[in-house]
């Protein structure tokens, strides 16, 4: 608190990386309570993998190219936005716009194919109602499509902020904090497609 | 900044390319026994958050702010004996209601 504090009156002034990570601190709480919430909803799969009551297991429902598909979406993305957050350092204004457009476009596609698996899922009757595991499935990985969904809208916000306002100190703030929230949702899919969908498809 | 360049993305992402390339690769292939392939699939996801961390998250000992390491380490303890603690109360519930 001590840092932010001192570094109020140099609020105006261009700044380094350095002060955008030290005034972080409190999102950075967030994802870490976020990171809890992910851990707990991961422990509930762990534990209710195997109470299929009779329905599908993972085996019968996971398709392993739609996952592989989807985990080079969201870490080609996170990559592109470390490219956004580069560009913004460097005062690019197109270039920030360009990467958080290919950024989106990408998150858009992730999102796209995990709602395609979910309805193809809950048409073949294996819809969250069906088991244990199912409901465990579609809460784990609905709540990390949620996040990605409204990183999606963040993206959209702050790619107007970016067009309308310029690279101005308080959105290149945004800018890192978002990245923060889209890297971490990430290593959340790396969580996913180790706990879900590879050892369902052993 | 020179640290946090385009280099440190892309060596990021090649590491991350390599670390779910092998696992996706010994599931679709079946090149390992089932417990053996769940090692190194455990391995590479350890590893891989490991390397978000790093390269994209740029996590490291000397210009990350000391609370936020703090609170990095305060939750990896928190989610050590959080899921560590409900997979043995489960486990140990599962063994007893088995007799």
């Amino acid at each position: 608190m001590n840092a932010n504090v001192t570094a109020v009156p140099a609020h105006d002034e261009p700044e380094g990386a350095g002060v955008h990570e030290q005034r972080a601190l409190g999102f950075w709480l967030y994802l870490m309570s976020d990171a809890a919430i992910f851990a707990l909803l991961f422990m509930t799969y762990g534990i209710m993998v195997g109470n299929t009551a009779g329905g599908p297991s993972g085996k019968a429902l996971f398709n392993l190219n739609n996952a592989a598909l989807e985990t080079a979406l969201l870490l080609v993305s996170s990559t592109t936005f470390g490219f956004a957050s580069l560009a913004s350092k460097g005062g690019s204004r197109s270039a920030v716009l360009s990467w958080l457009l290919v950024t989106f476009v990408l998150g858009a596609g992730f999102i796209f194919l995990e709602i395609r698996e979910f309805l193809g899922m809950i048409r073949a009757g294996a819809g969250p109602d069906r088991s244990g595991f199912l409901s465990a499935f579609f809460t784990l990985v609905g709540t990390h499509g949620t996040h990605v969904s409204f990183g999606l809208v963040w993206i959209l916000i702050l790619g107007g902020q970016v067009l309308f306002k310029g690279l101005t100190v308080p959105v290149t703030s945004r800018l890192f904090r978002l990245g923060l929230f889209w890297h971490f949702l990430d290593i959340a899919w790396v969580g996913i497609f180790s706990v879900v969908y590879l050892p369902g498809l052993l | 900044m020179e640290r946090h360049g385009h280099a440190s993305y892309i060596v990021g992402f090649i590491l991350a390319v390599v670390l779910t390339a092998i696992p996706f690769y010994l599931v679709y292939a079946h090149a390992l026994p089932p417990s053996r392939t769940m090692y190194v699939i455990a391995a590479a996801a350890v590893l891989q958050i490991l390397v978000h961390l790093r390269f994209f998250l740029h996590i490291n000992f000397t210009t990350t702010p000391r609370e936020n390491l703090l609170a990095l380490a305060f939750t990896a303890v928190l989610l050590v004996l959080m899921v560590g603690g409900s997979f043995w109360i489960m486990i140990d519930l599962h063994s007893r209601m088995a007799i």
